[in-house]
């Protein structure tokens, strides 16, 4: 394939100026690639910079030094091309379920008429639609989490940055939402980073796997899931390579999650 | 609680009512909670009249008896005498309801006027950065001068009329609500911003569609107080001089010694301010449906 990557970081590093002055990496020197419709989830340990890195993707933050840029281009400011599911709840409380979903292509200058009807159409597809006049705080966690999937997905993104859009769900609806998302997007062909805790999740959903280490972030170990598609993560979790492999990533990304943490008990005392 | 259910349990089957078994002993302990629920309003209502008569009683017992001056404390039959009689004679300056509509009015331009400013000038210095900062102490010098005393400054540049009064509630009104509106234009959850400007939102959308709605918790707020500003403003300015309104009769009485009227006319006012307070809850209720309901009980 010799397309141009959709995301390519080289060098990137960001760093945070912190209350007190002082200068705080939170990613250092970070290289990766995403190929054009490719799944890549990324993993590490707590605060290492996962969300940050995703922030440099979407042109939310610039990068410090090094260079982002998505599909060639060099990013600088937002990219129509990216949505962004959050890792917090980012749903606008004084709208109503439809017209949450509606925002984005309002806020693009498609017409009401259409863009609700697009709207309709993408709270279908995450089992919403007899909630499209409630409010927000009217839903539970995991159904404000739909929202924010039907928010992202409406706007057709290229590239789609997932901050651990499953965590405050349940295992069953998470299992359910994982198999959703396999299929919404293998329809689209976009390109997806997926930050996530959950390495059966990380596996059974990516091409490859990202392990980050301890932060300031940068790239570990990249692992390729050769398991065949169409997937679901129920069957693909039963498979000798996916056993194999989670073994692997769980060694190389436990090692980094101790540090971590050795570091943070370091601190305390 | 569980004393409760444990009678409700045992004696139900001792009624012994044919096919009565659960459902109504549920039904009678809610109405039991309702009308527990309703005495105490009740209760709590009466207590306040009860709070309200005893205090008017022996204001009435102690002018009477010459515990106090009537002179100068006035008492509660000679002032309702009073507001009576400004009902049915009118005033000295006209009709009590012009007096009214007078000071209503006054109050009423000058809190949209010090509103509308408050609120626009609070979004944009708290969405642009470099006009708050160049702005920013020049407010903190103005909000720092007392500003009543302001009012005998705008009677010498407006006149008698209703512009120096309504100009003293601007004053009064414009600072709250400034700040309520920069503190919420502030303090606007980044993410929600973020969530926006990824879904396609420019800088004006993003102002009028994600930091006005959010802010609009802390304008609400301090409209409540700030309707009560302007009152004060209206009434201050018609005091120290005007042709009519409230705070006219409020002066004239008291140029005329004459207690009850002092009295009579802050009463009229009180129940001026309550009812636009009662209005403004209404209307904010309406506003905020999207919020959880437990925020506006609180209140
Ligand atoms: N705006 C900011 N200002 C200062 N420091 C920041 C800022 N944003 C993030 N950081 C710091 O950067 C580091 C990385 O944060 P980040 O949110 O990227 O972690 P993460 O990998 O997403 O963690 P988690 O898995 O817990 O979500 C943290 O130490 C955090 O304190
Ligand atoms: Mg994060």
């Amino acid at each position: 394939m010799s397309k141009t990557p959709a995301i390519e970081l080289t060098g990137a590093t960001k760093r945070f100026r912190t209350p007190s002055g002082a200068l705080h990496t939170a990613v250092r020197d970070l290289d990766l690639t995403v190929a054009q419709g490719e799944f890549v989830a990324v993993v590490g340990p707590t605060g290492c910079g996962k969300s940050t890195t995703l922030t440099l993707v979407s042109g939310l933050e610039e990068p410090t030094e090094g260079e982002v840029r998505v599909y060639g281009e060099p990013v600088t400011g937002i990219d129509p091309k990216v949505g962004f599911v959050f890792q917090q709840d980012a749903v606008f409380p004084w709208r109503t379920v439809l017209s949450n979903v509606m925002a984005g292509p309002r806020f693009r200058g498609v017409p009401a008429a259409e863009a609700r009807e697009r709207a309709r159409d993408w709270l279908g597809r995450v089992g919403l639609a007899a909630f499209e006049d409630r409010y927000p705080h009217q839903l539970s966690g995991g159904m404000r989490k739909r929202v924010a999937l039907a928010q992202t997905f409406v706007n057709d993104p290229a590239i789609l940055l997932m901050d651990e859009p499953f965590s405050a769900l349940d295992v069953q609806t998470r299992a359910l939402m994982s198999d959703q998302l396999l299929e919404l997007w293998a329809g689209t062909g976009s390109s997806v980073v997926f930050v996530t805790h959950d390495l059966d999740e990380a596996i059974a959903l990516a091409d490859r796997v990202v392990v980050m280490t301890a932060g300031p972030a940068t790239v570990k170990e990249v692992f390729t899931v050769d398991l065949p598609r169409p997937r679901t993560v129920e069957a693909v979790r039963l498979e000798p390579r996916f056993v194999e492999l989670y073994r692997e990533i769980w060694a190389s990304l436990g090692e980094e999650v101790r540090i971590t943490r050795e570091r943070g008990a370091g601190r305390a005392a | 609680m569980p004393l409760e259910t444990e009678t409700t349990s045992e004696t139900a089957p001792e009624n012994a009512v044919p096919g009565a078994g659960k459902p109504p002993a549920v039904t009678t302990r809610t109405e039991a909670r309702q009308r527990a629920a309703r005495n105490r309003k009740l209760g709590v209502y009466g207590a306040r009249v009860a709070v309200l008569v005893a205090f008017l009683g022996l204001w009435e017992v102690c002018a009477r008896t010459d515990v106090i001056d009537p002179f100068n404390f006035s008492q509660p039959s000679r002032i309702w005498d009073q507001i009576w009689q400004w009902i049915t004679h009118g005033t000295a300056q006209g009709s009590l309801g012009e007096q009214i509509g007078y000071t209503l009015y006054e109050a009423l331009t000058g809190w949209v006027i010090g509103v509308v400013g408050g609120v626009l000038l609070g979004i944009a210095l708290g969405r642009i950065r470099f006009l708050a900062d160049v702005f920013g102490p020049y407010i903190k010098v103005l909000n720092a001068i007392p500003r009543i005393v302001l009012a005998p400054i705008f009677l010498i540049w407006f006149g008698l009329g209703p512009a120096s009064k309504v100009a003293s509630a601007v004053v009064l009104v414009f600072f709250p609500v400034f700040f309520n509106a920069f503190q919420g234009a502030r303090e606007v959850d980044r993410n929600l911003v973020a969530n926006a400007r990824i879904l396609g939102a420019d800088n004006r959308k993003v102002t009028f569609q994600v930091v006005i709605p959010a802010a609009t918790t802390w304008i609400f707020t301090s409209l409540h107080v700030s309707f009560g500003f302007a009152l004060i403003g209206a009434i201050v300015g018609e005091y120290i001089g005007a042709t009519k309104g409230l705070g006219l009769m409020v002066a004239a009485a008291q140029g005329t010694f004459n207690a009850a009227g002092v009295y009579a006319a802050m009463t009229i006012l009180a129940v001026v301010a309550l009812l636009t307070e009662g209005l403004l809850t209404f209307a904010e209720k309406k506003l905020f449906r999207w919020k959880p309901a437990d925020a506006g009980d609180g209140r």
